[in-house]
């Protein structure tokens, strides 16, 4: 099911959560929406749930107006950041659920419920627990209960609210492998929201960056990474070392010092120079566009991390930089830099 | 006195930071002890004794006597009418404060309060003032043959009112805790507003409302003042088990009058232990996420 987003906006009191959002989703798809907390993407996924009602705008399923019908008229699952699992019921009632609150007519009947729910537990391979409560299981097993309850309706989109948010970091890890292989199994038009970066670019087709109730950004985790289309982007998604600069005409300057690299089209005026930790290769002193001193060295692995003092403002700033480990830094080194690649962004107000 | 003069381990070291000195402990103690004594026990002892004193034949024979168990059935009834009715709107209320956001939320929950702050005897008179013969629809109904005061339906409103906040103020703390995730989890797999109620929302609040019937119901049966003003005191009628034990009492028959007012201390006991198993249920149900 392909789902269309036109200009919602949603406010709570004066706080624009969201503001004239568009964004369309493929039939299929496995979307993540990337923000931190407070950028409207939980707001988001709730209106397309239909758990939240939008001030203005449209939302469209398969080019069917999707905000005429309520949550419970719009087959879609849903699976909570916190599990928000039925703590009276069984496992097994918890996802026969969906089955058992249907019309009489398109009901099924007990023994056709219990195969249903015996397959879904299978599918998540948690069929062992069928008769335990849920305040008994561990979260990740919560997680992937939560997951085949809102499977057994047969949705036609799944919507998952910070789906590994709440489990520690090896069950994350092992769920997001284990969530797209489902994916790739049942194909259902998915979108997935999270603030994990790595969570996003490693689950996700595609991702959608968002801050401040506004898209910054939608492409592919190769594509939101390696051209970030903003400033937030560029900041929000890996490491990068930013240094306030100034761009007149061609030149860029830094603390007044002009620097030997292009400007690139970017619009003259203050400005952010924005440049990933390993893309600034170190090289000896004079060498590069920023010249500075080792503070400080750490290795760890195949890399070095340095902290840098700039000499270009007299050691005001100091940056840290990534450098693989065939020239070992010392603390006191004077270095060149040279950022490999960068961007600028004018410096928003 | 020095038996435990080095501390086995850290936490029994915290313990002893945290305790008072023994002779401080011991007086306290004894205080809360006399106090419980001649306050609680001592009264309690005394109703039965006072029942019992001419044995028990005399005891079962005051107990049915027939303004006795006029009084009991008259209890009974209202007492079943006005827990039953603040049930359902005691359910309805946490329900819609507790689950929903709408204009005027503050003030509902002040209004349901009010019972709680204004005296039972003022309660009644409410009541007289709006169906008495000089009140605002007394002389209708009376000419239409409806009675109201001084007949069961006065007594089940004085009851009602007064008995209006325990279910709801038992169930909104509990359902404003559980929030919301799980109805809307129950809407979005397809449930209808009444299916959520009933499969998700009324199987979570189970033990609460069970709390909240049973503090109704022992105010419901044991409601004095109110009652008093709008029963009229018929005799074999209109009395309530609280009413004839005054009644009897006044009358210096301490008997029967102690005999009724057992049947009501044993309510009260039975309610102290069915509460504090529910009390247990509760905390169970509060703290479902144990990881």
């Amino acid at each position: 099911m392909a789902i269309e987003v036109k200009n919602i906006v949603k406010k709570f009191g004066a706080f624009a959560a969201l503001d004239d959002v568009d964004l369309k989703v493929a039939n299929g798809e496995l979307l993540a929406l990337l923000g931190p907390s407070g950028s409207g993407k939980t707001t988001l996924l709730r209106i397309i749930a239909g758990l939240d009602w939008p001030d203005a705008g449209e939302v469209s399923f398969d080019g069917e107006n999707a905000l005429a019908h309520g949550a419970s008229e719009r087959h879609v699952g849903f699976v909570f950041q916190h599990y928000a699992l039925f703590r009276h019921m069984t496992v097994f009632e918890n996802v026969a659920f969906g089955l058992r609150v249907q019309p009489r007519a398109a009901r099924k009947d007990e023994a056709g419920i219990r195969a249903r729910v015996k397959e879904l537990l299978d599918l998540v391979q948690l069929d062992w627990l069928s008769n335990r409560y849920p305040s008994q299981l561990s979260g990740g097993q919560r997680q992937r209960i939560a997951l085949a309850r809102a499977l057994a309706i047969e949705p036609r989109i799944l919507l998952l609210d910070e789906p590994f948010g709440a489990l520690d970091a090896k069950v994350r890890k092992e769920l997001r492998q284990w969530l797209r292989s489902l994916h790739s199994e049942i194909h259902v038009t998915s979108i997935f929201v999270t603030h994990d970066q790595e969570e996003a670019l490693e689950v996700a087709n595609r991702v959608v960056v968002m801050d401040k109730g506004r898209i910054e950004q939608v492409g592919t985790p190769g594509d939101v990474y390696d051209n970030p289309a903003t400033a937030f982007v560029h900041g929000f998604i890996g490491e990068s070392i930013v240094l306030p600069v100034e761009v007149c005409g061609s030149c860029v300057r830094l603390a007044g010092k002009a620097l030997n690299i292009a400007a690139e089209g970017a619009p003259p005026g203050a400005s952010k120079l924005f440049v990933r930790r390993h893309d600034m290769q170190v090289g000896p002193a004079g060498s590069g566009a920023l010249e500075g001193a080792v503070r400080r060295v750490r290795t760890f692995g195949p890399i070095q991390r340095a902290e840098v003092a700039l000499s270009e403002d007299g050691g005001a700033t100091v940056i840290e930089i990534d450098a693989p480990r065939d020239r070992e830094l010392q603390t006191g080194d004077i270095v060149g830099l040279q950022p490999r690649r960068y961007r600028i962004f004018a410096a928003r107000e | 006195m020095l038996m435990n003069a080095q501390p086995t381990s850290l936490s029994s070291a915290r313990d002893d930071l945290r305790t008072e000195p023994r002779l401080i402990r011991v007086v306290i103690i004894t205080i809360a002890v006399i106090f419980l004594t001649v306050f609680v026990v001592l009264p309690l002892v005394v109703v039965f004794a006072q029942a019992f004193s001419k044995g028990v034949g005399a005891y079962f024979s005051a107990l049915s006597d027939p303004e006795a168990l006029s009084a009991i059935r008259l209890t009974l009834c209202v007492a079943a009418i006005s827990v039953s009715l603040n049930l359902v709107f005691g359910v309805v209320a946490a329900w819609a404060i507790a689950k929903f956001e709408f204009r005027g939320k503050t003030f509902l929950i002040s209004l349901i309060d009010l019972p709680f702050s204004v005296s039972p005897v003022i309660s009644g008179l409410v009541f007289v003032l709006l169906f008495g013969a000089q009140g605002y629809w007394g002389p209708w109904l009376q000419s239409h043959n409806v009675h109201v005061l001084f007949a069961v339906p006065g007594i089940a409103l004085a009851t009602i009112f007064v008995t209006f906040p325990f279910v709801a103020r038992a169930l909104i703390p509990l359902m404003q805790e559980q929030g919301t995730l799980e109805e809307e989890a129950a809407i979005s797999l397809g449930a209808s507003g009444l299916q959520t109620f009933f499969r998700v929302t009324l199987p979570n609040i189970k033990w609460g409302v069970l709390y909240g019937v049973l503090l109704c119901n022992a105010r419901a049966m044991g409601e004095f003042g109110a009652v008093s003003v709008v029963s009229g005191h018929i005799r074999g009628e209109t009395n309530t088990m609280p009413l004839l034990v005054e009644i009897l009492y006044n009358e210096y028959q301490f008997v029967s009058s102690f005999a009724i007012a057992s049947l009501l201390a044993m309510l009260a006991l039975i309610t102290l232990v069915a509460k504090t198993v529910l009390e247990r249920h509760l905390d169970e149900g509060q703290h479902p996420r144990g990881d």
